[in-house]
């Protein structure tokens, strides 16, 4: 029997202290820079696309699609779906795609976000929509 | 201001060693260091550069010590298995740059004996941590998503394994040394999807040595010439997530690069050396070298074509990190050793390529899916 997996808990840091402060009200933020119109994840102070330090918060729809997944068939934690999502507002992330039957996980399926909580803030997951 | 010609591949060593409990790893880099240097007809003394990566026990300092070596330039880039390709590029413009003459590059660890140590988090961590990326399901998502675009097969993937498993079984030093096939690669278990077991490689203990000199030097030694005629080396992550493309790796930057310092082009390749972590890491970095076009990887490797005396592309022919060795999961140091017997002619004579003048060593290093470098060497029959 797999034992149930713990989350590690976000460190934070100032950087990044707002998203998981937006975490614990359920709010899931993405960072626009406002000189190049680029959105990113995860997020960074300065644009990782023209280095403006004119980065805003936003908050993202959650709406996803899988670009890919892999199912990682056997862990010390049972098996899991490792992923990447396009959110509907541009960036990819990785993620796991949870709650589901992860045999009829395809590329290109709609996805959302849940939280799943830590001992700390709460990470980010997706499950079909 | 180019490497090419500038620095020669004087000495090789390979571990014969896949399991190695009763050895310390710092005691495995040192007789690495002490074969290629016996290989190359040197002595320790004549060391004056030393270039070490992650897998070395404390770094620079412990080691250098440890060998005994009085150098003037070091350099520790780590960038997982694709290091010690960075190394040899890196060598070569301190040879040109006249910082060192004689360059010692050394691998070795024992990942079959125990686990490795955790790598230092990145920027990334919070945000990745908790999502378990393993070696095998960052390939995996890789090879998810080029079967997608490109209908790419697992039959196709498995063509890579059985190549690999014709030139091991001539290797007295391969870990697995049976011929498999297509069916044998499809009926392994599923490890994370699309990957088979047979679809990744070997777990090793052991390391492998170089020694990179001047062309002066190397003419004054014993052994067949061989010389670094071009190198690339780039890097590729998500880079916040925009237009995420899995399909190609950091090769199609390190590749081209290589190519136009050489003076080379994929066609003239002879034999090449390419990282084979999993199945899917040749067949992306394949394409991304040019060997063939984006996508058609998949055909390019069916059928054997890449088996010595059987196909256009004889590859890893000591059987590669898929059946021979993958010492301390770092696959950079074996592809060049391997490059330079076929150059040097010392290739076992079932898998020798004739006339053997011009070969490519190539690797990735990191995770395929997730952040990774690559490095390619150009390497000729002087």
């Amino acid at each position: 029997m797999a034992e149930a997996k713990k989350l590690p808990v976000p460190q934070g840091n100032p950087e990044t202290a707002p998203f998981w402060e937006a975490a614990k009200q359920g709010k899931f933020l993405i960072k626009r820079c406002t000189a190049c119109g680029e959105p990113h994840y995860f997020p960074r102070s300065i644009c990782p696309f023209c280095f403006s330090d004119k980065t805003e918060w936003e908050e993202s729809s959650g709406e996803a699609t899988i670009y890919t997944f892999s199912l990682m068939r056997k862990s010390p934690t049972g098996p899991y779906a490792i992923a990447y999502v396009t959110l509907k507002e541009g960036p990819s992330l990785q993620t796991n795609i949870v709650d589901c039957d992860m045999d009829k996980l395809k590329i290109g399926r709609k996805v959302k976000l849940v939280w799943k909580p830590t001992d700390g803030a709460p990470l980010p997951f997706f499950t079909p929509a | 201001m180019t490497i090419k010609g500038k620095a020669y591949i004087a000495g090789i060593y390979e571990h014969p060693t896949r399991h190695a409990p009763d050895k310390s790893t710092a005691q495995l880099h040192a007789e690495v260091a002490k074969g290629a240097i016996e290989d190359a007809g040197l002595t320790k003394a004549d060391i004056d550069g030393y270039f070490c990566a992650g897998d070395a026990p404390g770094g620079l300092w412990p080691m250098v010590d440890y060998l005994g070596l009085k150098v003037r330039h070091m350099d520790s880039t780590d960038t997982g298995g694709c290091s010690y390709l960075i190394h040899l590029g890196h060598a070569a413009e301190a040879i040109a740059a006249g910082k060192c003459s004689i360059a010692l590059i050394t691998l070795a660890g024992k990942p079959r004996t125990g686990p490795m140590p955790p790598r230092a988090a990145g920027a990334e961590v919070d945000f990745e941590a908790a999502y378990g990326a393993t070696t095998h399901n960052a390939y995996g998502m890789c090879a998810m998503r080029h079967m997608h675009d490109y209908g790419t097969t697992s039959e196709q993937l498995a063509w890579i394994k059985v190549a690999a498993s014709h030139h091991a079984q001539y290797n007295p030093h391969a870990m697995l040394k049976e011929v498999v096939t297509v069916e044998d690669v499809l009926n392994s278990p599923m490890i994370s999807d699309p990957l088979h077991r047979m679809d990744c490689c070997v777990v090793t203990d052991g390391g492998g040595a170089l020694i990179v000199t001047t062309p002066e030097i190397a003419k004054s030694l014993k052994k067949p010439l061989v010389r670094l005629i071009g190198h690339g080396e780039a890097m590729k992550g998500p880079r916040g997530g925009k237009e995420l493309d899995l399909t190609y790796s950091a090769g199609v930057w390190s590749g081209p690069r290589a190519f136009e310092e050489a003076g080379v082009t994929p066609k003239d390749i002879k034999y090449a050396s390419i990282y084979d972590s999993f199945t899917i890491t040749v067949l992306m970095q394949l394409e991304d070298l040019g060997f063939c076009k984006k996508g058609e990887g998949g055909k390019f490797v069916a059928d054997g074509n890449l088996i010595s005396g059987v196909g256009k592309l004889p590859f890893n022919t000591d059987g590669g990190g898929l059946c021979s060795n993958h010492p301390v999961n770092r696959g950079g140091m074996t592809k060049i050793i391997e490059a330079v017997r076929q150059l040097r002619g010392e290739a076992h004579p079932k898998v020798q390529v004739p006339n053997c003048d011009l070969a490519v060593a190539h690797g990735t290093g990191g995770l395929l899916g997730v952040r990774h470098a690559a490095s390619t060497c150009i390497l000729e029959r002087a």
